[in-house]
């Protein structure tokens, strides 16, 4: 005798109700997972949004013979507790350049002391009573203000909170960024194009693939203590270098570029090939006319992930030396020079108050570099993506 | 080429009296000879001693059941299999005097003389032009832009497909209809203008209609090629072949005119296999 529907639905209530637990709790795992990424981001953002205005104070100058000397005397007495230590250092040197200057008159903005610009914000600071009052009624008298913070676009890094910004570390970043592709983009695609269209299938590339993948698996600091042996100790690279960090980075995304490369090219459907060896096309051929303008959008997809997972790295450029202090904005291969998280590591470890917000902000303006390059590097793939 | 009798082994020899009666010239001049003949995928052997003449300027059908041999034998002809790592080739492939297997001969140098339509149309992700322009680029048939455009409406003319295809010549060539690439692929076979064209079940992704356009094709390309055509479908081999050999387990059990095969098998299982008792 056969089951009746209402036996096998009577069994079934155990199944469904099981699935839609699973169901519920996968919900609430991404839900959960949102929900700290939401909590994330609005921390960051309430922290590192601050950082980007910045206090700052108009001030009379004048020029005169003394100022040139000490910069405090181009300024109203009342203003130098309030003004940043470094506007007023910068003067002497700026008439010692421009000696005609002497004498003249001029209204300009000067940054404002980090403890000036902490009170505006509402955060902890150590102004007195008597500065606090001072600064009161400057801004009553709209002599003080909260303006977009250029000097944090504009300038290295500084002891003195106002003035420290994120210029150094992007220019080393990007300087570090194209020593890595230089160096892993044509190694990878390369390696992944011998091995995926040439190598015989054995033991011999078996290994080799086992190897790519277990390297991609490794820690990363001692990719850094690899770069330290090899390229900085027995190649003699500069020390803390843009051409030594992004060596070292380079070694950790080869086998990023290797795999999605590989990827991309295994992608490529085999009746290409197939139709292009048919014409006679030579193996080179065949893979530079078809396969690899296929592979392609995986290719450049693969090697800005890559890239940026090596962006936000930090342990391996400590360990060559990529955590330096960094005031000026250098342009060159080998001479020292920081990136991105190093410098927000440096600034999280800086003591002063005003820090906290620079460090905040340092982190916004990195993920908002690796959001634009992941999204581009999705824009890419759907934009090339391919059928056939 | 040598004109040379066909010659047939022992056991494939048609009957005393059965004359060759289609293209009684063309039935002469031998265009691939194929001697002992032996392929193994590892270590199944694939085809066993096979012995056969394939003529100029006609169409030769492959025919037999699934797995018997006659896709692989075909990819012989222009050292495809070389592709597949595990495979193993013995005998003679002779294709203008020269032996293909031979390591001197260059597989590339094989495949611009014997070119290759495969089952699925696999045209480039390229434009319809560039799918017939850029082979005889790469093998420097053409040097100027007039001459590259002139090869290419000549190549989709004689694919039947210039009609079509002449105002988006621009497009790709994925757009077209499935039997519209097929003859784009031809096209891409015939603009390097080799001897010999191998079709690896051409018909067998297209409907009837687009079907009966590429046998027709088939029928006017062999005044100018020699097609060897693999096909599942015994209809089709009997309407446009000129010659037919049935394969069955790797090796050749008949070899012989279409029309003599279709209506007097010599073997047994040929017979069997052509009255449709498997397959």
């Amino acid at each position: 005798m056969s089951q009746t529907f209402d036996d096998i639905s009577h069994q079934l209530k155990r199944r469904h109700r099981k699935s839609a637990r699973l169901k519920w709790m996968s919900m609430g795992a991404l839900g959960l997972a949102g929900l700290f990424l939401l909590w994330f981001f609005s921390d960051m953002l309430n922290k590192g949004l601050p950082a980007f205005q910045q206090a700052y104070v108009q001030a009379e100058m004048h020029y005169s013979e003394e100022a040139s000397k000490d910069g405090r005397k181009a300024i109203d007495k009342a203003l130098v507790p309030v003004v940043s230590r470094t506007e007023v250092r910068g003067i002497p040197l700026m008439l010692r350049n421009n000696p005609d200057m002497i004498g003249d008159r001029e209204t300009r903005w000067l940054l404002a002391n980090s403890q000036v610009d902490q009170y505006l914000k509402d955060h902890r600071h150590k102004l007195s009573g008597n500065e606090v009052a001072t600064v009161d009624n400057l801004v009553e008298s709209g002599q003080v203000a909260l303006k977009f913070n250029r000097a944090f676009f504009t300038q290295g890094d500084s002891k003195i909170a106002e003035s420290a910004g994120i210029l150094s570390a992007v220019v080393g970043t990007v300087m570090t960024m194209i020593v890595t592709l230089a160096i892993a983009f044509p190694i990878g695609v390369m390696t992944a194009i011998y091995l995926e269209e040439f190598a015989p299938d054995n033991r011999f590339t078996q290994a080799i693939e086992i190897n790519i993948n277990n390297l991609a698996a490794i820690p990363s600091i001692l990719f850094g203590l690899l770069g330290l042996a090899i390229f900085i100790n027995f190649f003699g690279v500069p020390r803390s270098s843009p051409l030594a960090g992004g060596m070292t980075l380079a070694l950790m995304t080869l086998p990023v570029i290797i795999i999605s490369t590989r990827t991309a090219l295994r992608s490529v459907p085999d009746s290409i090939r197939h139709a292009a060896f048919g014409v006679g096309c030579s193996r080179w051929q065949v893979v530079r006319d078809h396969v690899l303008p296929l592979a392609m959008p995986g290719i450049m997809t693969g090697s800005i992930i890559g890239l940026a997972q090596a962006m936000g790295e930090t342990a391996p450029l400590i360990i060559v030396g990529m955590v330096a202090f960094i005031p000026d904005v250098g342009a060159s291969f080998t001479n020292a020079a920081t990136v991105l998280p190093a410098q927000i590591f440096t600034w999280a470890s800086e003591p002063d108050q005003a820090f906290v917000e620079k460090t905040a902000g340092g982190i916004l303006v990195l993920l908002s570099i690796l959001i634009f390059l992941n999204a581009s590097a999705v824009v890419l793939r759907k934009k090339f993506e391919r059928r056939w | 080429m040598n004109s040379q009798a066909p010659q047939f082994s022992q056991q494939m020899a048609p009957t005393a009296g059965q004359p060759y009666t289609r293209n009684e010239q063309a039935c002469h001049d031998l265009s691939i000879r194929v001697r002992d003949l032996n392929l193994w995928y590892g270590k199944n052997q694939a085809l066993k001693n096979l012995n056969i003449d394939l003529f100029q300027k006609n169409v030769t059908a492959l025919i037999g059941p699934s797995g018997c041999g006659k896709s692989t034998f075909l990819r012989c002809l222009n050292r495809m299999n070389d592709l597949i790592p595990s495979v193993h080739t013995e005998g003679l492939v002779e294709m203008d005097g020269r032996d293909v297997n031979a390591a001197k001969m260059d597989e590339v140098a094989l495949r611009r003389r014997v070119g290759m339509v495969f089952q699925k149309p696999n045209p480039f992700p390229k434009s319809i032009y560039e799918n017939v322009a850029y082979a005889p680029r790469m093998h420097d048939l053409v040097s100027r832009k007039v001459e590259q455009d002139e090869l290419v409406e000549k190549a989709l003319r004689d694919a039947g497909l210039w009609q079509e295809v002449k105002d988006k010549l621009q497009e790709p060539g994925t757009s077209l209809s499935g039997g519209q690439q097929q003859r784009l692929c031809i096209a891409r076979a015939i603009a390097v203008q080799p001897d010999v064209i191998l079709m690896d079940e051409p018909t067998s992704a297209l409907d009837p209609i687009s079907t009966a356009t590429i046998e027709d094709l088939m029928d006017k390309l062999k005044e100018q090629f020699t097609i060897i055509t693999v096909t599942h479908n015994m209809q089709q081999a009997a309407r446009v072949a000129d010659y037919t050999a049935f394969f069955h387990l790797g090796e050749i059990i008949e070899y012989n005119d279409t029309k003599v095969m279709f209506s007097t098998p010599a073997k047994k299982k040929t017979e069997d296999y052509i009255s449709g008792r498997y397959g």
